[in-house]
């Protein structure tokens, strides 16, 4: 769905992210993990098309269907972003416009993505449903509502928008763990009804594990470690992955027992 | 400190609703665990003075320190000592790391201007820092080095108790655990006590010998950290205990429940009830209170009967109206 081959992501000179082979699959969750600095970030605004508003650089490509993404023009991403390839971002709350009652955001996104007026409703309907939220939240404004019921009300925007990718960009870092329980669930549950493609951020390999099918590990913009998340995170070949295992902090590991 | 009783309200409505907290003398770990809106910050606040509390007494080292005035509470405000969750936030901008860690000698007049700088070298060196960070301002050190500095500020007067909100919550998990593990060293080469107050209970187990579990300004569960986390049997403990996130494990779908007609007021029972997914009509009427089962205090009516319960279910509920 998704082949990114040679991604360069550079600022001047200087390369914070090298990514030689990353391929999104329909149905699957790709992870990427990586703490602040390891170009994971770079990667997802590269797959918006976004790079060029952070005054970055891109080379190489990403091919959406086969269809070279890296050279298309503002107006052309347009059509694509949103649509075809969504973002959910870290902060919910400040991704989504303060001045707009929810109800009047999300009907305006659709509408702006090409879904019919007599269609609206429905599909507000729906996308609320497999979040669990109710309809009652339309009312509210982004910052009458809590960081969780946020953060699925994003995910219920871009199942609406049918986006066939989904960039999740540390979607869930700033929530309390019940909450990231559930918003890691609603996302599994999105993959699996609608087949989505999703590309899952995190600095946090445990979070990684819970959802994402195959792992790629980053490093100062560098790829690490890359496989099957089963493989990568059971039996690590690198150093730095271990590292980064051994910090999930675990229950009953010790420390007072 | 000994805290009984605690109620503490904003705008006329209690937040906090009667608790007790012990902290013994460290070397010592006692864990506040809950999540957002349990009321462990404003429980934080309230024993630091910093907000007014409604009932209830908070004493540290047999003195009640809520009538505290003048000396007696200049040396409380020495003894106890609070590490905020965002480190960006706990530092002024102007300041640089050395007015920002001597600032404590300053106000509270305890080291002499000679000497500061050799107590900052070595406060920063205790906490981890490389001295060449001293002249350096907030916005040119990273994440963990800004919790560090609050770190190095807090044990600037030698404190007895630290309490920590959510040191971590804010930092990558390699820096976490780079933080956890000065936590740990300073509890034992100082012999610190602190409150660690946290929604994750990985961090909690690793820090703290017991632990408190709120849930809307009331206890659920209370015991020893390793009690509650390898057998909780609150209902909400499990599901706290189920949502940590561990590598290998493959966790069942979330039980959906809906809370239906939850809107129309707070039922006069169990706080947890709406969101239990073992609660009964018995939850809805009559509020629990704690009780001893199994070497811990609980406050559930089917404390006994969680094991029809699987560890796992952690309810996914539609909190528009919670």
């Amino acid at each position: 769905m998704i082949q990114v081959r040679d991604l360069r992501i550079q600022y001047g000179d200087r390369v914070v992210a090298h990514v030689p082979e990353l391929d999104l699959e329909p149905g699957t969750v790709t992870g990427i993990a990586g703490e602040s600095g390891s170009g994971k970030s770079q990667t997802a605004l590269a797959l918006m098309g976004l790079s060029s508003y952070a005054g970055a650089t891109v080379t190489g490509s990403i091919t959406l269907d086969g269809v070279e993404l890296t050279t298309k023009s503002p107006k052309q991403w347009r059509q694509i972003r949103g649509r075809r390839i969504a973002m959910i971002m870290q902060s919910p709350r400040a991704a989504l416009n303060p001045t707009l009652k929810l109800g009047v955001l999300f009907s305006r996104t659709l509408r702006l993505h090409g879904v019919t007026r007599s269609e609206v409703g429905e599909r507000m309907r729906s996308a609320l449903d497999e979040v669990v939220l109710s309809g009652d939240i339309l009312d509210r404004y982004p910052h009458q509502v809590s960081g969780g019921q946020a953060q699925r009300f994003a995910i219920a925007l871009v199942s609406a928008l049918r986006a066939e990718v989904v960039i999740a960009d540390e979607p869930t870092s700033a929530l309390d763990v019940t909450v990231q329980s559930e918003v890691i669930e609603v996302l599994r549950e999105l993959r699996d009804r609608h087949g989505t493609a999703m590309l899952f951020i995190s600095h946090d390999l445990a979070v990684i594990s819970e959802l994402a099918d195959s792992v790629t590990v980053m490093r100062q913009g560098v790829v690490v470690e890359q496989g099957p998340t089963s493989e990568v995170l059971g039996s690590p070949r690198e150093e730095y992955t271990r590292a980064l295992l051994a910090a999930v902090p675990i229950i009953g590991k010790g420390g007072q027992s | 400190m000994s805290v009984a009783g605690l109620r503490v309200a904003y705008g006329g409505a209690d937040v906090v609703h009667g608790i007790d907290v012990e902290v013994p003398s460290g070397p010592y770990g006692v864990g506040l665990i809950g999540e957002s809106g349990s009321g462990k910050t404003t429980i934080a606040r309230a024993l630091l003075k910093l907000h007014p509390v409604s009932a209830g007494s908070v004493t540290f080292d047999g003195t009640d320190v809520l009538s505290m005035r003048g000396s007696s509470l200049s040396q409380y405000r020495r003894d106890v000592q609070m590490v905020f969750q965002d480190g960006d936030g706990a530092l002024d901008p102007r300041m640089s790391v050395f007015s920002t860690v001597s600032e404590p000698f300053v106000v509270h007049r305890t080291v002499p201007r000679a000497q500061r700088r050799e107590r900052v070298a070595e406060l920063l060196d205790e906490v981890g820092l490389p001295i060449d960070v001293i002249g350096r301002y907030p916005h040119q050190l990273s994440g963990g080095m800004r919790q560090r500095v609050v770190i190095a500020r807090a044990l600037a007067l030698t404190p007895r108790l630290l309490v920590l909100d959510e040191p971590t919550s804010a930092l990558d998990v390699t820096v976490q655990e780079r933080v956890l593990q000065l936590i740990e060293r300073l509890r034992d080469e100082r012999g610190l006590a602190y409150l660690l107050i946290s929604h994750n209970l990985a961090v909690v187990d690793r820090l703290c010998e017991s632990s408190i579990v709120l849930y809307r300004g009331q206890v659920m569960e209370r015991g020893s950290t390793a009690t509650l986390l390898s057998r909780p049997l609150h209902p909400y403990t499990r599901a706290l205990r189920s949502a940590v996130p561990e590598i290998g494990v493959t966790r069942p779908p979330l039980t959906r429940i809906s809370t239906g007609s939850s809107t129309s007021g707070r039922s006069t029972g169990c706080a947890y009830a709406e969101r239990c997914p073992i609660a009964v009509e018995r939850c809805r009427v009559e509020p629990p209170s704690l009780r001893v089962v199994e070497g811990r205090d609980v406050a559930c009516h089917r404390a006994e009967d969680s094991d029809d319960l699987a560890l796992t279910v952690h309810p996914l509920v539609d909190r528009t109206d919670l």
